[in-house]
């Protein structure tokens, strides 16, 4: 038919009816093959993202002609009981858009480097005579250094060759290690569990050289320190699929649909059990709106509304009336039964801490760990069985059976000594809520009299001072609450004016909540999020929720307890990838560095720092010191934290002067060590941060992206560790001066020597480093993932090869393994002795080295140093660099037989000799791993962690709650696995669908496929001790730092509100506001991935935002969709303004890690500057209470206790931007 | 008695988390090639707000849809044929780019190649139209989660209400509407389209634009009263949403239905009395619409429709399809899913569970789980876009849901029957429970996929397999 015909079809009378059923005649219906084949596709491969979102989701990528055309996610996990809902699909609208990346123009394709390097070292190389001496001519030239360095982050990148950047990599490695010690040279990637290997591969070849792997749990503020001071755990949580157990569930701080999108599923599905879901939240968020009720409490001041909450569910459910279950689990697993100490501290009469059996004259090891409690049937004061001080010297009795530890008799816990008081004594309090107590409440308590070495001694009960601290009328005076509309600290009615939240809704929550977890036996929910945890004082606000999970009974419960989901992605097969990670199979002692302190010292953030401590102590103590920095520098010094780079000198250079004065064995030169440390002849780094001997020289970043989405203080990064341009406004104006750091001039040199990416994209951490490594996209590589969010572990597979130059994280850090083996030689720098100083670990021995909370400081004399006692472990490692390739390819002699977590150990010989045969062996005579299984590939990596692992591999599981039988004198823990002990889940089981991990120690709940994971209930139900001082959870931390900042028992701290400047910013006619700066999750990345995404950017505003309440905005003249810029000290931010109802007046939210590479502006108020990312505005805030150590919980464990990054508590300046000035020349 | 099978769909918008994964793997399956920028088949709306395209609700500007005449007969709301004849090259109703948005890109080459910079080089936006630098100012979901205030107030099933709306930060509310083509009974596009490239398929009711015979006339964009077809400006030709057809032949669900995270998209079969439609759709009152819609929906247990069907050709696995359908249940069954816009008088074949909301402020201490009308959504938003104003029908849906949680609650905590009447039996409300809650992959989607289309020569199919002959081949 012509066009023309077809042009007049409409003419021609048609059969149509309204209905429209009619089939078009001209060409029949074959044209349908037009969608059909758009949809067709040659192959579907399953693999994951490795983005860290704790999605670890399934997903199948379809490939067409050998290019991958679109991914969706996979439905075929092995299902859940059939009254509850599947595990499927899980995935999100991000991921769902991964595929644009691979073929990108923002993909990095080649290896580059910056041209003023690349200029610099082409010319160094031809007359140096090795690799080495050509890196020293150039970062020892002042100029030349400054040169590459002060380009950083302006463009200008060359093309390189992977045999080109390796080498120049690896020079710097060696130089430095050899110059100035191995220490200066660090690595940062986030949560390894979303691509275990990738993680790995660095850290194992990191910890190889004897470099320093930084933590990123505590430095994304993610870690809550609150778990570990409450359980001793780092973090543990339901499954999601056990929300859906749930009777009555609060979101508080957390919004699910947003950030746990793969699982809100069961969030909303669990309403139509009629479970009642509540929305604790500042904005109306998404989470609010699929709730039943919002209490839209105000920004940070969530602790007061749980204190509130608290004091209904103590009143009404402790003692108005008694609630059996609610007293029997207090009882049972909590410490309110524990005796505290009443005494004169400073002068005033305050709680202290816990009584213990040396208090009563034991004398054995331990006893000064062994806390006591009353016996309710004996009316005597016993050890229970379970504290701590039996942990590491009497495994039988460290168990949660209530019996007397000494006598093996049943016990009754006594929870108040309330009937048999001696006396009432008034106590003051610690209080932080108001001006006009000025610090200090005072509370009555019932206390008894008991004979100490130190004499009579007053004591009370864990569960009486909680009721005081309350104000829970007890009828013996003191400040206490009368009704609820009292104004008392901490009644429903005081929490109203500070929080918003109407009181009769703060009554009839906490009664809902605790109402239904007596009706069903403790399930009931609090789901936790990043909202309240990334602030100052996210710990305490923590406590203060966690005391309601555990006065209601419901934590270790299934469908109750807390519910923490912010960064927390459990990597379940922990202790073969720990093996592979730490590279102990061939050298112990890794340096696992803290990133907090690491970056506060690195980028020189102690200069700028505005926390006088003076103003956060607890008006009934003093602070040690008045600068946070110098905590860090005690907690350095008496191995509380790990401190790297650690002395002004270099291991090597440190044993030669040690032998000279003629020390020989290692115990001889630790002694050395310790008495030059006493002496000032020898220094921590972090006492001298910026001198050039002192501070880190490279640095790789891989699978992050540090300086665009987590460098908190990001102008200071710039600054100070990249001596580039920067928008830092107001400097060197520390609130006080420090009085154990050197404070020197600062240079702006920029300390690193190099900075190093590792990215299949070019976001901002590759435009600031000197060397980009072309990694393999999610698609293009093997890897393992697991989440604590389900229970099954699964695989990322090649969808299709590396594309151009690109290789997989295994294969980058083998390559560099590589070559640095090689350079080494050349250039006759191989071995090297290394002393790795150690914090006292949690789950060691280090635990009890300080008993009683004592801070002992030897460098004042209170104590002499003694390494692993009162300052940190020395440990004697001898290095080859010539065979670090050697041992990266191999599984090394260490772990063969025993392998373990958590301070226990179990056999393995068996499980590694199948490795020979599964993975095969070294076969280079030459090498020192000849004949050693092989983890050349990554799959074979995956493979031996596999094999390693207890929840990947039965017989292991069952081995080791064997040794939890050991350690703990219980029996009948077997049974946890018995019925999977012939399961070893592999690599290839995985690629035909995700498979549940077995339970084992490694953990803290139990799960299999009728049972949804719930933590600690090896606890509730089998009796395993909490890992804490008293063996239970703690509502009472008797840590003399935790009373000195008053935080002993959980209470309600106002947010730090610090000026946003100082100077004067003023812009003619442009009105300004200041707000609350909050940064929490972005609904179109998943931290700064996908945020570049094309899809992602038109799904909303196109690029950096920041949004603004309708009143905030008009008083400042700003419309929707204006750019506005917002700045304090310490950085400014360029940004689109949305402007809406639903966030309340006085804050703002600049979604976390917009990065500053898409459509970012220069700002006004720093001209000439580009706007940074939502971390520009940002400063490092360390609390001292987090860098305790030596005692019980309060130990270190990479990633798990020490300061946290947290980011929240900012102001800012908020106003129109003037001019637009795309600052392209 | 004239049976026709349709695949219908429903989707639970109480459980939508907003989260627009629909939206993108709809995209990657189907549009995100040149042309198609800015198609979104699925889309997903915070209400309130304007959607897209922008304001796409308002009927006195475009114009979608049926209307009844003087004699009480459907015509398109665009007019007479005469008069869509009259404006064959200009449609004064014709949405413009700027109403959906204007689809860009970023210079991301200039991040690695742009040479060395005073200053961190940054990749601006670029348009994929016209290829030159663009200011972002609207976007296919630019009021997300009520950004943009002003956008939320002038949403016309607000404007509508005639009553104040509060909008501030204590009152707010919003919840999100995703959106596909509605595959209607009664589809305006197909009657407007001059070339007559658009059709329902006998087979299973998805409306498709034949990409052979569609000419660009355009005219199906303004009649279709949800804005659902596209017109792609590489090819110049109509698009839209296919349903998946692809997919649905080989028995497997719509892309965004399967990758639906909430969990909340249900796919099923449904018969209707296709010799009934016309009536229905013209029924006078339009808030009578979406019950004459429901009653259209045949017993596919009843013997007389199953012998009608098997007359009309439906095979065996359709008719099993149909009787396991989870769409049935909820819309005939249970009554508790609602077409959007039933006034349009297209009668959508995808419906809505309407969403609950959070307990108001003022008895949240009161309320342990809200009635319909204590909660913060306002019946009448809701019934203004579900049941063309009826408050009481909508109310008495979300009751229903409502009463299922408090029945459940019950159940769980040993606390006796629920104590006000409910208007579903417990054997009910339980099966709705299993199916919104526990919502089974083999229970969200019934699909049988024994499709018509490739009944016939099977074998050659086999044997071919798409093969076409090379040029100058196969004489």
């Amino acid at each position: 038919m012509s066009l023309l015909s077809q042009k007049f079809k409409f003419l021609r009378k048609k059969n149509v009816s309204p209905s429209g059923h009619q089939i078009t005649e001209d060409g029949g219906r074959e044209w349908e093959n037009f969608y059909r084949d758009r949809w067709s596709y040659d192959k579907v491969v399953r693999t994951t993202h490795g983005v860290n979102c704790t999605g670890s989701c399934s997903w199948n990528i379809y490939v067409k002609n050998g290019v991958v055309a679109w991914e969706n996610q996979a439905t075929d996990y092995p299902e859940t009981p059939d009254d509850m809902p599947d595990y499927e699909p899980r995935g999100c609208p991000r991921g769902a858009t991964f595929s644009w990346y691979l073929y990108s123009p923002l993909r990095v394709k080649y290896p580059y480097v910056r041209g003023e390097l690349a200029e610099l070292w082409r010319e160094a190389k031809k007359n140096a005579k090795n690799p080495i001496e050509a890196w020293k001519s150039i970062v020892e030239d002042p100029e030349k250094a400054k040169k590459y360095k002060s380009a950083r982050g302006m463009g200008g990148f060359v093309r390189s060759t992977w045999d080109e950047a390796t080498e120049i990599t690896a020079a710097s490695l060696l130089y430095t290690a050899k110059t100035y010690g191995p220490d200066r040279n660090a690595g940062f990637s986030v949560i390894p569990a979303m691509s275990m290997l990738s993680y790995a591969a660095g850290a194992r070849f990191l910890n190889l050289m004897g470099g320093t792997p930084l933590s990123f749990y505590d430095w994304y503020a993610d870690l809550p320190p609150s778990s570990p001071q409450v359980w001793g755990e780092q973090t543990d949580t339901p499954e999601s699929g056990d929300w859906y157990n749930a009777g009555y569930i609060m979101t508080w701080g957390s919004n699910v649909p947003l950030t746990r999108t793969p699982d809100a599923h069961f969030l909303t599905e669990v309403r139509y059990k009629g479970t009642k879901v509540v929305s604790v939240s500042p904005d109306y968020a998404e989470s609010t709106t699929s709730s039943d009720a919002w209490l839209n409490v105000k920004a940070g001041t969530d602790a007061a509304l749980a204190m509130a909450m608290g004091h209904v569910i103590l009143k009404e459910y402790y003692i108005d009336k008694e609630t059996p279950y609610f007293k029997e689990y207090a009882k049972e697993f909590t410490d309110m039964p524990f005796l505290v100490r009443v005494e004169d501290i400073n002068g005033t009469v305050q709680p202290g801490r816990f009584l213990n059996a040396k208090d009563l004259g034991r004398q054995e090891d331990g006893s000064d760990f062994q806390m006591v409690l009353i016996d309710d049937t004996t009316n005597e004061i016993v050890v229970p069985n379970g504290t701590m001080g039996d942990r590491h010297t009497n495994p039988e009795k460290w168990n949660l059976r209530l019996e007397n530890r000494d006598t093996g008799a049943k016990i009754d816990p006594r929870l108040s000594v309330f009937d048999q008081r001696e006396g009432v004594t008034v106590v003051k309090l610690p209080y932080f809520g108001d001006e006009e107590h000025e610090g200090v409440i005072e509370r009555a308590i019932p206390t008894i009299t008991v004979q100490t070495v130190d004499g009579p001694v007053k004591v009370t009960t864990v569960y009486d001072l909680i009721l005081a601290n309350y104000g829970i009328d007890r009828g013996i005076g003191g400040e206490v609450a009368t009704s609820y509309t009292d104004d008392t600290p901490y009644t429903p009615t005081w929490q109203e004016k500070i929080t918003g939240v109407k009181a009769d809704i703060a009554i009839a929550t906490a009664r809902e909540f605790a109402d239904n977890a007596e009706k069903t036996k403790g399930r009931s929910m609090i789901i936790m999020g990043g909202g309240i945890n990334h602030w100052y004082h996210a710990d305490i606000i923590y406590r203060t929720i966690l005391n309601l999970i555990m006065f209601c009974g419901t934590e270790g419960v299934n469908g109750g307890g807390w519910a923490h989901y912010v960064g927390q992605e459990k990597l379940r097969p922990i202790e073969g990838w720990g093996g592979i990670m730490t590279a102990n199979d061939w050298s112990k002692a890794p340096r696992l560095q803290n990133s907090t302190s690491w970056f506060y010292f690195a980028t020189e953030q102690y200069r700028s720092d505005c926390i006088d401590l003076a103003d956060r102590v607890s008006k009934l103590a003093k602070p040690r010191y008045r600068h946070p920095g110098d905590y860090n520098v005690l907690a350095a010094r008496l191995g509380w934290l790990p401190s790297y780079p650690t002395f002004n000198k270099g291991s090597q250079e440190l044993i030669n002067d040690a032998r000279a004065a003629g020390a020989g064995t290692e115990a001889e030169i630790n002694q050395y060590v310790a008495q030059a440390l006493k002496n000032k002849e020898l220094q921590f780094c972090v006492e001298d941060p910026a001198a050039k001997e002192n501070h880190p020289r490279n640095l790789f970043v891989w699978r992050a992206n540090l300086i665009g989405s987590s460098s908190k203080g990001h102008e200071y990064f710039l600054k100070h560790l990249l001596g580039t341009k920067n928008a830092v406004l107001e400097d060197d104006d520390a609130a006080t001066r420090p009085e154990e750091i050197k404070w020197r001039e600062a240079d702006g040199a920029g300390k690193l020597d190099l900075l190093i990416d590792i990215d299949f994209r070019m976001a901002s951490t590759g435009l600031y480093s000197d060397i980009v490594f072309p990694a393999a996209t999610w698609y293009e590589k093997e890897d393992l993932s697991s989440t604590d969010m389900h229970p099954y572990v699964h695989v990322f597979q090649a969808a299709v090869d590396c594309a151009w130059e690109t290789k997989s994280d295994w294969d980058t850090f083998r390559t560099l393994a590589e070559t640095v083996s090689r350079v080494a030689k050349e250039s006759g720098f191989t071995e090297y002795e290394d002393i790795v100083a150690l914090p006292l670990g949690h789950d060691s021995p280090g635990e009890v080295a300080q008993p009683e909370g004592k801070v002992l400081d030897w460098s004042k004399g209170e104590c002499e140093p003694i390494p692993g006692k009162t300052m940190p472990n020395l440990v004697h490692v001898k290095r080859d660099y010539s065979q670090i390739f050697e041992k990266y390819i191999a599984l090394g002699p260490n772990i063969e037989n025993k392998m373990g977590a958590h301070g226990l150990a179990w056999d393995v010989s068996d499980e590694y000799q199948t490795l020979y045969a599964q993975n095969g062996t070294i076969d280079n005579p030459e090498f020192i791993s000849h004949g050693r299984p092989s983890i050349y590939e990554c799959k074979e990596a995956c493979n031996a962690v596999l094999t390693l692992s207890s929840c990947t591999n039965g017989k292991l599981a069952v081995r080791s709650w064997k040794a939890m039988e050991e350690k703990t004198g219980l029996s009948d823990l077997e049974k946890n696995a018995k019925g999977r002990e012939q399961e070893k889940i592999t690599f290839d089981d995985m690629v035909r669908q995700p498979r549940f991990i077995i339970s084992s120690v490694t953990s803290t709940g139990k799960n299999d496929k009728n049972r949804r994971y719930s933590p600690f209930t090896t606890s509730t139900e089998d009796k395993v001790p909490f890992r804490t001082v008293t063996g239970r959870q703690s509502f009472y931390c008797d840590h003399e730092m935790m009373r000195d900042y008053g935080e002993a028992m959980a209470l309600y701290k106002p947010v730090l509100s610090y000026k946003p400047v100082q100077g004067d910013y003023k812009q003619e006619g442009i009105p300004e506001i200041t707000l609350k700066y909050l940064t929490p999750h972005n609904k179109w990345a998943t931290h700064s991935m996908y945020f570049d995404s094309q899809q992602m950017l038109t799904l909303f505003r196109g690029g950096q935002t920041i949004w603004l309440n309708e009143d905030d905005a008009a008083e400042i003249g700003v419309k929707d969709n204006d750019w506005v810029e917002a700045f304090n000290k310490n950085g400014v931010v360029a940004a689109r303004a949305v402007v809406s109802p639903r966030i309340p007046r006085g804050i703002s939210y600049m979604h976390h890690a917009q990065d500053r590479h898409i459509n970012v502006p220069g700002t006004q108020v720093k001209k000439d500057r580009r706007g940074g990312t939502h971390n520009a505005p940002t400063h490092i805030y360390m609390k001292p209470t987090h860098m305790i150590g030596g005692y019980g919980q309060l130990s270190y464990g990479f990633n798990y206790y020490g300061p946290t990054g947290n980011q929240r508590d900012m102001t800012i300046v908020a106003r129109k931007l003037k001019e637009v000035d795309w600052l392209e020349d | 008695m004239k049976i026709k099978a349709q695949v219908s769909m429903v989707l639970n918008l109480d459980k939508c988390l907003g989260c627009h994964t629909c939206s993108i793997t709809c995209k990657n399956t189907w549009t995100n090639r040149e042309g198609a920028e800015y198609m979104y088949f699925n889309n997903v709306e915070t209400r309130p707000g304007v959607g897209y395209p922008r304001n796409w609700e308002d009927q006195e500007k475009w114009k979608g849809g049926w209307t009844l005449d003087n004699s009480g007969k459907l015509a398109l709301s665009t007019g007479s044929k005469t008069n869509r004849l009259m404006k064959l090259f200009f449609h004064p109703e014709q949405p413009e780019l700027k109403d959906y948005f204007e689809p860009w890109t970023y210079d991301y080459e200039t991040l690695i190649h742009g040479g060395r910079k005073n200053n961190q080089p940054v990749a601006r936006p670029r348009s994929l139209v016209t290829k030159q630098k663009m200011e972002v100012t609207w976007g296919p979901n630019w009021d997300d989660d009520l950004a943009g205030g002003q956008h939320a107030r002038s949403d016309v099933n607000l404007t509508k209400m005639g009553q104040d709306i509060v909008f501030d930060y204590e009152e707010v509310f919003m919840r999100y509407l995703p959106r596909l083509c509605n595959h209607c009974l009664n589809p305006a596009c197909v009657a407007a389209c001059p070339s007559g490239a658009i059709y329902k398929r006998d087979e299973d009711g998805v409306v498709l634009v034949s990409q052979d015979v569609c000419r660009g006339w355009r005219h199906c964009v303004p009649s279709c009263p949800y804005k659902k077809i596209f017109y792609n400006w590489e090819t110049n030709k109509a698009e839209k949403c296919v349903f998946c057809y692809p997919r649905l032949e080989n028995g497997l669900p719509q892309i965004c239905a399967e990758t639906c995270v909430g969990r909340m998209r249900y796919v099923g079969v449904v018969f209707y009395d296709m010799d009934k439609v016309e009536e229905m759709a013209a029924t006078k009152n339009e808030q009578d619409i979406y019950e004459n819609t429901v009653e259209l929906i045949l017993d596919p247990h009843d013997p007389e429709v199953i012998k009608a069907a098997r007359e009309e050709g439906i095979s065996e696995a359709w008719i099993k399809a149909a009787q396991k359908s989870p769409v049935y249940k909820l819309v005939k069954e249970w009554g508790v899913a609602l077409p959007l816009h039933p006034e349009y008088r297209t009668l959508p074949m995808v419906w809505y569970v309407p969403p609950l909301s959070p307990i108001l402020q003022r008895v949240t201490s009161d309320v342990y789980l809200p009635d319909a009308h204590e909660m913060r959504v306002p019946v009448q938003y809701l019934a203004n876009l579900f049941t063309a104003g009826n408050t009481e029908i909508l109310a008495r849906t979300l009751q229903r849901v409502l009463d299922m949680r408090e029945y459940m609650r019950r159940r769980e905590t040993g606390d006796g029957p629920i104590d006000h009447n409910v208007d579903l039996t417990e054997d009910q409300m339980y099966g709705m429970y299993k199916l919104l809650a526990l919502s089974k992959y083999n229970d969200r989607f019934v699909i049988p996929s024994d499709v018509k289309v490739s009944r016939e020569g099977r074998l050659e199919m086999q044997q071919n397999r798409g093969f076409a002959c090379p040029t100058g081949g196969c004489q």
